[in-house]
């Protein structure tokens, strides 16, 4: 047996694979849960047609009315029929999600920059000071703060402006909790070490460092508080709190059309079954997206 | 847990003080008053409204003498219904609230459970399908669109239930049925999780290889543990019960605590304001007070800190 020089090793060695990131790992699974595609396919058709509704041509404007016309059920004319003043419930739905959908998507980001900041700053200082802001945390949880809204609300002003803050304003709890847990995790790994080690202020390690790694709970999280946020508009809207006339909100429609429900079904039915819709996908999607985000944590069902 | 317990429960006292003080002097900060409806009321008039009611004094004197009287339960005399004491109309209205939350929660306890066990136990077969289906539609639809459709389908209709109004036991079975809706979809769907988490481990094979029935290894064994998960829900679950109670009063006439509030709060009944909120918040505390000990008492791997 001689002992030579091994030939060099023929075997192909597999193709150099492109390294597969969370996100585009994230985005693979997203896309092959069937429900969560539909979800988000329904909600960017409701988008699109809420905020472009202006400039739809042939969508009337949901405020005009035609006392002569009255309450029509659905017809060809009138998709979704018409009400007692004779507006075109297909346009006052339309313009309603466009309301609906500011109202949930402006407040939810509002909850965002407080929740976010707030968490990030109490899981990275620590200590004494991730003690007492967590116990205002806690207090401020165990408030029944719907009637705070509701008071605040009725005493300041109704407008939409206070509907955000408001809304905003008990929603970011939660965040909070969930972003200082993270940094709780990652304040102590060594890229933060490294990031201190080159002299970044402890603003820029919080805001530059810790909280892009915080994104993925984040996002999932800010799926989940849109129709939370839109459901509470809708409720406070429905107790006449919310959204004033002539601008209507899906809650406002509900609430206008059930008073006349045993004479005219369509009102609550339309704007209802779009309230609805639209809360469902938004759960849907996000829990896809939980699923594609953390699929360790994959939780089945809820 | 005796410790546990006393923190707790002295931690309710500033709790109380702050929901008090922010109540209170929002409502005085606000613009508009009391007696400042419909109609202009002679200046003189008001004036000596003003003066019966203690509301010409300097706010933090009205203040002190509010907290001082609040801790007896004494909040004074509604402003919109008057001659009544605020203690009356809570302790007349918040029983019918009570009742049709605990209703809610029960059907909800009741009915979600055994669906969501079911579901765990029957997974990815269509029971289970068409059972997370409703579930997340029931999660989906508001209670205010529910409850007009119900109100449409079973009593304009079908004349099965009066649609509005609480007199008697047929009058129940729609505001409960709107109210527990949601929470029923949810505790099956958390019942559901928690089932097939608990499902996976090791001592259920062990209840299995020991031969117990499938029935024992389910419902004595699994569900135990399983059933964690919405016990922890039900202390958010009662507070979200209790808002969506106002709905529910709303829509169906119920002469509750919520609505109420909502009344008073529109009517600047300052009195009836602060003392139904002060009610329900301790009413709140209390409860999550109660789901903790419940807590630790089922999972003793849970120990009170």
């Amino acid at each position: 047996m001689s002992i030579g020089i091994a030939p060099p090793i023929t075997v192909a060695m597999p193709e150099p694979r492109a390294g597969v990131s969370l996100w585009s790992d994230a985005w693979k699974r997203l896309r092959r849960n069937r429900a969560a595609v539909i979800a988000a396919w329904f909600l960017i058709v409701v988008a699109v047609i809420s905020f472009a509704a202006p400039w739809i041509p042939g969508l009337g404007d949901p405020t005009v009315q035609n006392l002569k016309l009255g309450a029509t059920p659905p017809s060809a004319a009138h998709w979704f029929g018409t009400d007692d003043l004779g507006r075109d419930i297909f346009a006052r739905v339309v313009y309603g999600g466009r309301i609906s959908l500011l109202v949930g998507i402006v407040a939810t980001l509002v909850s965002l920059l407080i929740g976010v900041s707030y968490g990030a700053t109490a899981g990275y200082l620590g200590g004494k000071w991730d003690l007492f802001l967590m116990r205002i945390v806690d207090i401020l949880d165990s408030l029944p703060y719907i009637f705070l809204v509701i008071l605040l609300l009725v005493f300041f002003s109704k407008s939409l402006l206070m509907l955000f803050i408001a809304l905003g304003l008990v929603q970011w709890l939660t965040m909070a909790r969930i972003v200082r847990g993270q940094v709780l995790s990652l304040k102590n790994q060594t890229f933060v070490e490294a990031a201190r080690a080159l002299g970044a202020s402890d603003r820029s390690i919080i805001f530059r460092h810790l909280v892009p790694n915080t994104l993925g709970p984040v996002i999932v999280y800010t799926t989940l508080t849109v129709p939370a946020v839109i459901l509470q508009e809708a409720f406070l809207s429905f107790l006449g709190l919310g959204v004033q006339p002539p601008a209507a909100s899906w809650g406002t429609l509900v609430s206008d059309g059930a008073r006349v429900i045993a004479l005219f079904p369509w009102l609550v039915i339309f704007p209802g079954v779009a309230l609805s819709l639209t809360l469902l996908c938004f759960n849907f999607l996000g829990d896809g997206l939980r699923d594609a985000l953390d699929p360790s944590e994959r939780k089945e069902g809820v | 847990m005796v410790t546990f317990l006393i923190r707790r429960i002295l931690l309710i006292i500033p709790t109380l003080w702050v929901i008090a003080t922010v109540t209170f002097f929002m409502m005085r900060l606000a613009p508009g008053g009391p007696f400042r409806a419909e109609r202009e009321i002679p200046a003189a008039a008001r004036a000596q409204l003003m003066h019966s009611y203690g509301l010409d004094r300097p706010l933090g004197q009205q203040y002190l003498s509010f907290l001082g009287h609040a801790v007896t339960l004494d909040f004074g005399v509604s402003y919109k219904y008057p001659g009544r004491q605020v203690r009356e109309i809570i302790f007349e209205a918040f029983p019918v609230s009570l009742e049709l939350g605990a209703w809610a929660l029960l059907v909800a306890v009741l009915v979600g459970v055994p669906i969501g066990v079911l579901a765990a136990v029957r997974r990815n077969t269509w029971i289970d399908f068409s059972a997370m289906g409703l579930a997340l539609a029931g999660v989906s639809i508001p209670n205010f669109v529910l409850g007009p459709v119900l109100v449409l389908a079973l009593s304009l209709t079908l004349f099965m239930f009066p649609p509005a109004l609480w007199q008697g036991p047929a009058s129940r079975v729609l505001p409960v049925l709107t109210l527990s809706a949601t929470y029923l979809a949810y505790i099956a769907r958390l019942t559901r999780a928690g089932m097939l988490d608990v499902l996976r481990q090791d001592f259920i094979r062990t209840a299995r290889a020991k031969g117990l029935s499938e029935a024992t290894v389910v419902l004595k064994h699994g569900l135990r543990l399983g059933f964690l998960p919405v016990v922890s829900y039900l202390g958010p679950a009662a507070a979200r019960i209790i808002m969506g109670s106002i709905v529910v009063e709303t829509i169906f006439a119920v002469p509750g605590l919520g609505r109420y509030l909502v009344n008073a709060a529109f009517n600047r009944d300052y009195t009836l304001v602060l003392g139904s909120v002060l009610f329900y918040s301790l009413f709140l505390i209390v409860l999550n007070l109660l789901v903790d000990v419940a807590y630790t008492k089922l999972d003793p791997r849970v120990e009170m800190k």
